[in-house]
């Protein structure tokens, strides 16, 4: 009785210490390291490039370079304003086809028919393009666009372009306009609108936000893009013309970073630098916009 | 008014129900029935959900829907202003005679007949505008031309949530809590002046303070509306209904199929139950 009262006081406080040389502490320790290290690593390569084109590329940014033309072969000075605007032009062909082309697509995807036949092949369709190589864009409006006009131009390097935006705005509209919370959706119907009106009225405004973020994307995306627009913008060292081979800053770069002559190499630099820039911009823009969504 | 004239044209209808449902509904006044729903079968694909419903629903009163869940008493609500119709699949056979038209009718735009039978959803759903905004919809969508803010003033008032919002109008309507959204949710219905009102659990997803605001508020607005609400609630229906349907679900034939078992004056029906199922649900033996 005694014996069996003793052991029932015998009672082991339990060791709530730390074990840091413990098994399974030890790993937990290593795990979180490793993802730490990785995390970091992951960094590296953007940062490398970025010091790297503010090295080698910043000291050649002068405010000539905006507006100057490229200088000839042996000639110092020059910019790239042409393929600044080139660009500019090329994507803003891109975004006005793919944009509307994009939202109108998604609408049908995402609100008028989900469990449709044809919404589910587009939707798969779109995915599958949205991983296309982007040389193949440039093969595909070259057959459709160049040979059909003749020329290199500035139309064709816009549709190369569009062909890459269009999966990306869509899928992004797509998935915004499913965002909208159904009951809402449901209200809009309640009140007595058509689909329409409740589509203009209250979801797109709503799911606009989500929509300007995939557009930014798909514009920083495009914008970047060298392999569509050598086969159908080609190069040139003068100012837009539509018809006709038009500069970009991608194959700008692409062209003079190969070339033997130290000005145009730092001007490929310089042209780098500008372009990561714009693209930057164009991310924070998107994030920016994407963080004042309200619902 | 105008209204009258146009019940009597259905009135032939209308006595016909009205005789064909002798459960407890002889007591409505056929001509005070606003809006007559006879629903033979509603399907979801090929699911029966609601068979044998027919509910006549009397002006200025409000006409509870009670019964356990799965009883298809939201989708008799919702298929009477063809909310429904959103549902792939959704079919439903039987008439529903609002001022002696069939809105289900081929004729009949489901969209002109949500205008005039507004709605009120279980989840508070304002617009993601400014409070004045998500009152003015409706009447911006039905092309209103007189003062605005008079209307949008005089629907707050009626939804008793203007004192609360009147000084920060242009504040989004989703800033409001639960059970104001829901109020902005009436006022928005109530804005254009429908008909009918019809709430679909409208306490559910709020708190017992915000529950008791909704339900003198309904008890108000019975004045100007008719009301219908589905409410899982026996002692709010207790509260608020002046008639009261009791679905249930039949089982028996292999699905869940949702039927009325009986309607009546609401004392009378809590009182007085005519079916077992009835009582047995009353008295809390199932739910």
């Amino acid at each position: 009785m005694s014996e069996q009262a003793s052991q029932k006081n015998e009672f082991h406080l339990p060791n709530l210490e730390r074990q840091p040389f413990e098994p399974r502490a030890l790993q937990s320790i290593i795990l979180s390291t490793l993802t730490f290290c990785m995390a970091i690593i992951a960094c590296i390569p953007l940062f490398s490039v970025l010091i790297m084109l503010l090295y080698r590329g910043g000291k050649r940014i002068t405010f000539e370079v905006f507006y100057a033309l490229p200088s000839t072969a042996f000639d110092v000075g020059g910019g790239f304003g042409n393929a600044i605007v080139g660009t500019l032009f090329m994507v803003g062909i891109a975004s006005l086809i793919s944009v509307p082309f994009g939202i109108l697509a998604a609408i049908y995807l995402a609100e008028l028919a989900p469990e449709s036949k044809i919404a589910t092949v587009a939707s798969f369709c779109a995915k599958v393009l949205s991983g296309l190589p982007s040389i193949l864009a440039g093969v595909f409006a070259y057959a459709a666009v160049v040979l059909l006009m003749g020329s290199y131009s500035a139309w064709a390097g816009g549709i190369a372009l569009a062909i890459l935006m269009v999966p990306t705005v869509m899928l992004t509209a797509e998935e915004a306009i499913k965002m909208v919370p159904q009951p809402m959706k449901e209200a809009a119907a309640g009140m007595g609108c058509t689909p329409a009106q409740a589509m203009l009225k209250i979801i797109l405004p709503v799911a606009v936000p989500g929509i300007i973020t995939g557009v930014v994307l798909a514009v920083a995306r495009a914008a970047g893009e060298t392999a569509p627009l050598l086969f159908t913008a080609l190069f040139s060292d003068y100012w837009l013309r539509p018809n006709e081979p038009t500069a970009s800053l991608a194959v700008l770069i692409y062209n003079y970073s190969g070339m033997p002559f130290p000005n145009q190499i730092e001007l490929a630099w310089a042209a780098s630098l500008v372009l990561v820039l714009l693209v930057f911009i164009l991310n924070l823009i998107s994030r920016a916009i994407g963080r004042r969504k309200t619902v | 008014m105008e209204a009258t004239a146009t019940e009597t044209t259905a009135e032939t209808s209308i006595e016909a129900v009205a005789q064909a449902t002798a459960t407890g509904t002889a007591d409505l006044d056929p001509e005070a029935i606003t809006l007559d729903c006879q629903a033979e079968k509603i399907f979801y694909g090929d699911f029966l959900a609601v068979r044998d419903s027919h509910v006549p629903i009397a002006r200025n009163q409000i006409t509870g829907f009670i019964g356990p869940s799965g009883c298809g008493k939201s989708t008799v609500l919702k298929s009477i202003n063809r909310m429904n119709d959103l549902i792939p699949g959704f079919r439903f056979m039987g008439k529903v005679y609002f001022h002696g038209m069939d809105i289900y009718d081929k004729k009949v735009d489901p969209v002109a007949v949500r205008r005039n039978i507004g709605m009120v959803f279980q989840q508070p759903n304002p617009f993601s505008m400014s409070i004045y905004e998500n009152v003015a919809f409706g009447l911006r969508l039905n092309r209103f031309k007189g003062n605005m803010d008079e209307k949008v003033e005089k629907a707050l008032r009626g939804a008793a949530l203007w004192d609360e919002v009147k000084d920060k109008l242009k504040n989004n309507g989703l800033s409001l809590s639960g059970g104001q959204q829901q109020r902005l949710c009436i006022a928005r219905a109530i804005a254009t002046e429908p008909r009918v009102l019809l709430m679909d659990e409208p306490c559910s997803a709020l708190d017992p303070i915000a529950t008791r605001q909704i339900e003198e508020l309904m008890v108000q607005l019975k004045e100007r509306f008719t009301v219908a609400i589905v409410t899982h609630n026996m002692q709010q229906a207790m509260r608020v209904a002046d008639q009261t349907a009791f679905f249930a679900v039949d089982i028996s034939r292999g699905g869940r199929t949702g039927y009325l078992v009986e309607m009546g004056a609401t004392k009378e029906l809590f009182a007085n139950p005519q079916e077992q199922l009835t009582k047995d649900y009353l008295h809390g033996e199932f739910s």
